[in-house]
Order: structure tokens, then C-alpha cells, then sequence
């Protein structure tokens, strides 16, 4: 029963190797993309002194004797500081495509499961389509026929990303449908949207658990790849994937500036997917211990 | 043999979804493709004309009907850039990312089965949880990133660190710029420039797999006839190979061909960066150049691998695994 644990449990399962390190990464990452941006040195976004700034090697200190930990981009201005401010952005668009795209998935699962008929069809149908054009060029898409930027990006996971976590939680409610105790609280009277919202989906609910964790990561790079082909997030708004894009052209003479971005990019992600991976064999074996 | 029909049956359903889906996403996206493609201070008459020109202003069903029409004779419209059929666009750049890609999976099949049999045979140990991290690192790795860094390093990185001949890999292109080279020195051009970018696509599909034949081979280790096998005296290797490998077999078939979008989406990003005229570039550029034609046909025909590729791997499965045979 994913959803009612047990205060002890929650507390077991929080000091867990496998999920302690890349929660302490991430909640690192978050209060350094939180924090950053105020304590660096210079303003990120502005334009600043590009004659003698411009381009600074890591480890290297500007006109006014800050130090430039990793040195600065073509318009003088501290990389680090810029990734950070960038964080901010391609965290919260992977947080939020991931959870909006479960979210609608769980949504669109039950609602298909439950009703069944013409509706669940339809609905299948359209994952079953969408499932089969790979999710960047459906992005690719998507983002040629609507205007790109933020929440058009975040749209546009949501649109492309449900798919998964409707198949999990629609099988999951179908199969729950004829269960005893849902037969027993519809004898009791209760009524359908409250027998599917409060009784069949607080149980339906782990393999979107496990969705939403590990779409995160999936979200950032998605968002990062848009971005980088210059579909998602637009400049002067930095993220991870325009910073590198924003790179490129200096790859040769400058890897810096598109190489450090990347870095703080895979860290992020690959937390993100490790936590994703402990949740779900959590969760697995979870059940395998509820039902002997 | 049924099986066989319905399943051909349900792949041409899909495709028919895939080609009314792309043709719906146009109408709905905000302003039709000709103000997509005029200014938007473009005079009104323009913009009359050019709607007159790609039948626009045909009702919506019998634009629909047209637009089918056309898929099914394989006549996917005319590319507004470039002013011959998609078709033909699609044909000259799909050749090279099939071979990139095809190349590319193949080798992230092997490494990454062997990778994912390993860990799970060391499972909880030392091994399986080094490479779990490295796998999981070259999974989050973006592409493109993956691709830069690779540049940087053959580029910015040989000049700094003065690498010797043999390893001064091209980083950019298919073939040498001059074009001059013939027969087998034209051939070995292409392959070395073919290993940073293969290097890329194998590295990150590699990981992928690795992910998940290691999850593959463990459920199998875990099953009885496993434990049978070794409580009968069989060693480890006949374990591993005869029982292990065989019986994880249909599951790393069926990601094959789950593999191949990862793989081509991947294609997308190396072909941008390494400058490579594949499928990938070519919808990049007609993107830009608001080529929707180009576009939607390229669409169309990544589903159509992918719809293959299952349906290939379908096949696969029921000629390998007798019981899903009836």
C-alpha cells in the first residue's frame, strides 16, 4: 500500500545509502542555485567590461580582482554565477514538466481505466500514436508550430510526456476495478468519483511515483536539448542548454564556456536518475514484502 | 500466423494515426503555414496567394483527404525551401543517418549487454555499483554535451596537449572538404570521420542498455530454474551463457527496437554538431526555415522506424519464445 506508510518506514527509507547521497546532491545543487546567483560576483545577466573580461580561463581574476572560479563567457561575465542563475530555471522546468506530465498522466490513467469504453479507447489510441514518433522530434514539433519560451517548454513536456504513467495507472486502476473492497465501499453507497479518487488511486498510485522521479532528470535534458537548438528556453533568460549552445561557436578556442554548464548539468541529472532508480526498487520491493 | 495479420494490421493503424496527428497539430498550432511562412507585415493579398497555393483554402476535409491521399502514394508535399518533393529530400539524408545510426546501436548492444550481464552477475558488489554510477553518468550525459566535449578535446585539447598524428580524429564533417579522394581512400576518410561521432551515439546508447539488461538478467538470475541449474553442479559460465543469456534474450530483443528512437533522437543532436547530412540536420534546417513539409515528413518517417522496428522485434519474439507462438 504505497500510499499510507508508516512514519517508521518513511524514516528507514530516508537513510538509505542509495537514497541519501543523491537527495544530499540534489538539496546541495538546490540551495546553491538558490544562494548563488546573490553571493557570486557581478550581474549574470548584464553585458559588463568585454574587453578585458571576456573569455577568462578558469581559475583566472577579472579587472576588479574578483575571482572567476571558472572563468567568464564571451560578454565577461562569471560563468559560474550564470550557471547557477540557470539552474534555477532548467531545475524548476524538469521539476514541473515531470510533475504536470504524471500528473496528467494519472489524471487521464484513471479516468480511462475507470470509465472504460469509447473514452479509454480514444485515449489509448492517442498515447499509442504519440508513443511511436520519438519524444524529441515530437518536441521538435511541437516547438516549430508554437512560439518557444518557458511555459510553452514546460507545455510542451507535459504534452509529449504523459503517456507512460497513463498506461501504469490505467492498467493499474483496471485491474483494482472489480476488487473487493471497491465492490464493498460502491455497496456502501459511496459515489463513483469518490470511490476512484479516494479509494482506487491512493492505490494506484506508485508506479507514478516512480514516473515522476525519474522523468525529472528525463525533463531537464529534454528542456537542456531544446534549449540547445535554440526550440526551448530563449536567451537573455540563461539555461543550461542555450549556456552551451551559447558556447559552441567557441568550442575551439573557448571549451570552457560550453564544457562547465555540462557538468553541472550530467551531476544534477544523474542524481536525479539514481534517486528515481532507488524509489522505484523501494517501491518494488515494498510490494514483494506486502504481498507474500 | 493470425497474430502475425493483426499485428501488421494494428502498424498500419498506427502509421494512419501518426500521418492524421501530424496533419492535426498544423491546424491547431496558432496561424496557418503560410503566416507562419510570410512576415508578419506581409500584405494580405500575399498571403491570399500563397493559401491559394498549398490549398489552404479548401475546406479542412478535403485538405485532409488530400493530404492522405498523398502519404499513402508516398507523396509527402513539396519542400518550400528547396522546391522539389520531401520525398526526395528525405531520401538523400535518411541513407546516412541509418548507417550512423545502425552502426551506433550495434555497438551499444554488445557493449551494453555485456556491461549489464556483468553487473548483474556482481550484483550489490563493488562492480555493479561502480559501473551502476558510470552507466547512470553516461545516460544523464546529453548528446550534444557528449558531442562538444568530444570537439574540444580533438580540437582546443590536441593543439594543447599536442596529440600524436594518428589521433588528430576529424571533428567536423562526413568526408574530406576537398571531396577528392576515390575508392578505398575515400572509405577510410569516411571511417575516421565516422568515430567521434559513432563514439557519441554508442556511449549514450551503450549506457541506456546497460540500464536495462542489468535489470533483465537479474530478474532472470533470480528465477528458479537458475538455482536449479546451479544446484545441479552447472558452473557459472554454463549458467550465465546457456541459461541466463538465453532467457534474457527476448527482453534485450524487444529493446532493440526500443532502442532506436533514443538512438535516432541521439542522431539528431551528433548529426548538429559534427555537421553530418542526416535526417537530423535536415529537420533541424527545415525548422529553421519554417519548412514545414520537410518537417512533418521527416515526422513521419521516424515513426515509420520506430512502428518497424516493433513490429520487427514482435516477429522476433514470437519466432524465439514458443509460447507467445499460438
Amino acid at each position: 500500500m504505497g500510499a499510507s506508510l508508516p512514519a517508521s518506514r518513511v524514516k528507514v527509507v530516508a537513510f538509505m545509502p542509495g537514497i541519501r547521497v543523491p537527495v544530499l546532491v540534489l538539496l546541495l545543487l538546490a540551495i546553491a542555485v538558490i544562494v548563488g546567483p546573490w553571493l557570486l560576483p557581478g550581474d549574470p545577466i548584464a553585458i559588463g567590461d568585454m574587453l578585458d573580461t571576456r573569455l577568462l580561463p578558469p581559475l583566472s581574476r577579472g579587472t576588479d580582482g574578483h575571482l572567476h572560479l571558472l572563468g567568464t563567457d564571451r560578454f565577461g561575465r562569471d560563468l559560474l554565477n550564470r550557471m547557477l542563475l540557470a539552474g534555477r530555471i532548467s531545475l524548476s522546468v524538469g521539476i514541473a514538466g515531470s510533475l504536470l506530465s504524471a500528473g496528467a498522466g494519472v489524471l487521464l490513467g484513471a479516468t480511462a481505466g475507470w470509465i472504460g469504453g469509447l473514452a479509454d479507447r480514444a485515449t489509448v489510441a492517442l498515447a499509442d500514436t504519440l508513443l511511436s514518433i520519438p519524444r524529441l522530434v515530437l518536441l521538435l514539433v511541437f516547438s516549430t508550430l508554437w512560439t518557444p519560451g518557458l511555459t510553452m517548454v514546460v507545455a510542451i513536456l507535459v504534452a509529449t510526456g504523459w503517456m507512460g504513467t497513463m498506461r501504469l495507472v490505467r492498467a493499474e486502476v483496471q485491474a483494482m476495478r472489480s476488487q473487493p473492497f471497491v465492490e464493498g465501499a460502491r455497496a456502501l453507497g459511496t459515489g463513483e468519483r469518490r470511490l476512484l479518487f479516494r479509494h482506487v488511486l491512493p492505490n494506484a498510485i506508485g508506479p507514478a511515483i516512480v514516473a515522476a522521479t525519474l522523468g525529472v532528470g528525463n525533463a531537464i535534458l529534454l528542456e537542456s536539448g531544446l534549449s540547445f537548438l535554440g526550440l526551448g528556453v530563449q536567451p537573455p533568460t540563461p539555461s543550461w542548454g542555450n549556456m552551451i549552445a551559447g558556447g559552441r561557436d567557441l568550442i575551439v578556442t573557448a571549451p570552457w564556456v560550453a564544457i562547465m554548464p555540462g557538468v553541472l548539468l550530467v551531476l544534477t541529472v544523474l542524481a536525479a536518475t539514481l534517486l528515481g532508480d532507488a524509489v522505484r526498487d523501494w517501491l518494488a520491493g515494498d510490494r514483494a514484502t506486502a504481498e507474500p | 500466423m493470425q497474430h502475425l495479420l493483426s499485428r501488421i494490421g494494428t502498424a498500419a493503424l498506427l502509421l494512419w494515426l501518426v500521418a492524421t496527428l501530424t496533419f492535426a497539430l498544423v491546424r491547431i498550432a496558432p496561424g496557418d503555414p503560410a503566416q507562419l511562412l510570410l512576415p508578419p507585415d506581409a500584405p494580405p493579398a500575399e498571403l491570399e496567394r500563397l493559401r491559394e497555393k498549398f490549398g489552404l483554402s479548401e475546406p479542412v476535409p478535403v485538405q485532409y483527404a488530400r493530404w492522405m491521399g498523398g502519404v499513402l502514394r508516398g507523396d509527402l508535399g513539396t519542400s518550400l525551401a528547396q522546391s522539389r518533393p520531401v520525398t526526395s529530400v528525405l531520401a538523400d539524408a535518411l541513407p546516412v543517418s541509418i548507417v550512423l545510426g545502425g552502426v551506433s546501436l550495434c555497438l551499444s548492444f554488445l557493449i551494453g549487454s555485456v556491461l549489464g550481464l556483468t553487473q548483474a552477475a556482481h550484483r550489490q558488489r563493488a562492480t555493479d555499483r561502480i559501473l551502476t554510477v558510470l552507466t547512470t553518468a553516461a545516460y544523464a550525459a546529453p548528446a550534444f554535451w557528449v558531442a562538444l566535449s568530444l570537439v574540444a578535446i580533438f580540437t582546443y585539447g590536441a593543439s594543447t596537449w599536442g596529440f600524436p598524428g594518428f589521433l588528430r580524429l576529424p571533428a567536423f564533417g562526413m568526408r574530406d572538404p576537398a571531396g577528392m579522394l576515390q575508392g578505398w581512400p575515400a572509405f577510410a576518410d569516411l571511417v575516421r570521420h565516422s568515430i567521434l561521432p559513432v563514439l557519441v551515439l554508442t556511449l549514450v546508447g551503450a549506457a541506456g542498455i546497460a540500464r536495462y539488461a542489468r535489470t533483465a538478467a537479474a530478474d532472470v538470475l533470480a528465477s528458479d530454474f537458475v538455482r536449479t541449474a546451479r544446484a545441479k553442479g552447472a558452473g557459472s559460465i554454463r549458467v550465465h551463457g546457456r541459461h541466463v543469456l538465453r532467457n534474457a534474450l527476448p527482453p534485450l530483443l524487444v529493446l532493440f527496437a526500443l532502442a532506436l528512437p533514443g538512438v535516432l533522437a541521439g542522431s539528431v543532436f551528433v548529426e548538429s554538431v559534427f555537421a553530418w547530412p542526416g535526417m537530423g540536420r535536415t529537420m533541424l534546417n527545415a525548422i529553421s526555415q519554417r519548412d514545414y513539409p520537410v518537417v512533418l515528413g521527416a515526422t513521419i518517417v521516424y515513426a515509420a522506424l520506430v512502428i518497424a522496428a516493433n513490429l520487427a522485434a514482435d516477429i522476433a519474439l514470437a519466432l524465439l519464445d514458443p509460447r507467445r507462438r499460438s
